[in-house]
């Protein structure tokens, strides 16, 4: 009965898997004041704990941005970020860019080069371009549609 | 006398009371009047000022390269994409509110595309542009 359980627990969790990111966490107001004004909120699943730890340290120096915040918000960002971080390996860049790290790469594969290109799209940091929940966190495959694309886009 | 010194500081503070827009401009406008004596906020150098290309940034060269012309259109940030709500407190309720985030943003972006710290004088005309607009 035990492992008839398990199975069941596993098939239920699939979908969530299949998703590519841990259950949606609610984001808190500073995280979403802070880090959710130039760009989408990004779920914190998406990074390690020490790819959050070199975005917090680097956050001068933020992709091209003086991104600082004041000590008291840095340290209840970072320790949430950190609290609800990733699994995945780092992505590999300083400050670490989510979007060419291989887990994004993968995840995006079928994403034709045009809409790369789309002024409607303009930068793969633009979630919400195409996942229409993406400022509250959800990413899931029926909230997807692609500009020129539309929801008929094959994401098997 | 030390407990008043730290009232009067706060008094002195160009916009910590401001709630309104009408009240950033009056209190940056104040501000900019000690060192220009009769100063006043205008909404048509406001709008020069934003539409200038301040030749600092190559991906944000202007306000306007994030907001747009008109203050009561959504704004787009120029490097992610990301819409931003209108500048204008007629379409977007929340704008020139809150003194902490006015000053925040100021600081941030005035660094960013201007490349040094913005006047009283150049917040008020800013404030007065993004408080029109078509």
């Amino acid at each position: 009965m035990k492992r008839i359980l398990v199975l069941l627990s596993l098939l239920v969790s699939l979908p969530a898997l299949a998703e590519g990111h841990r259950a949606q966490v609610a984001y808190p107001a500073d995280y979403k004041a802070e880090c959710g004004s130039c760009h989408v909120p990004f779920p914190p699943s998406l990074l390690n704990k020490a790819d959050w730890g070199r975005t917090m340290q680097g956050l001068d120096k933020h992709f091209g941005t003086d991104a600082s915040l004041d000590a008291k918000t840095a340290s209840s960002i970072g320790a949430w970020l950190k609290q609800h971080a990733g699994s995945r390996a780092d992505v590999g860049s300083t400050p670490p860019r989510i979007t060419t790290g291989a887990w994004f790469k993968r995840e995006h594969r079928e994403v034709p080069a045009a809409s790369w290109k789309d002024p409607r799209i303009k930068s793969p940091a633009n979630c919400a371009a195409c996942h229409r929940g993406a400022e509250q966190g959800r990413f899931g495959e029926r909230e997807i549609a692609i500009p020129g694309l539309g929801r008929n886009f094959d994401d098997d | 006398m030390k407990k008043i010194i730290p009232l009067l500081a706060l008094l002195a503070s160009p916009s910590l009371w401001a709630e309104t827009p009408a009240q950033f401009i009056a209190s940056y406008s104040a501000e900019a009047a000690k060192a220009q004596p009769g100063f006043t906020a205008d909404a048509a150098r406001g709008k020069a000022f934003a539409s200038r290309n301040q030749g600092v940034s190559s991906a944000l060269p202007s306000c306007t390269s994030c907001h747009t012309d008109n203050p009561r259109n959504p704004g787009r940030h120029a490097v992610t994409g990301k819409t931003i709500a209108p500048l204008s407190p007629v379409a977007n309720a929340e704008r020139f509110s809150d003194p902490a985030k006015v000053e925040k943003w100021f600081k941030r972006n005035c660094k960013e595309v201007v490349g040094r710290a913005c006047t009283p004088a150049e917040k008020a005309d800013f404030i007065a542009f993004a408080n029109g607009g078509r």
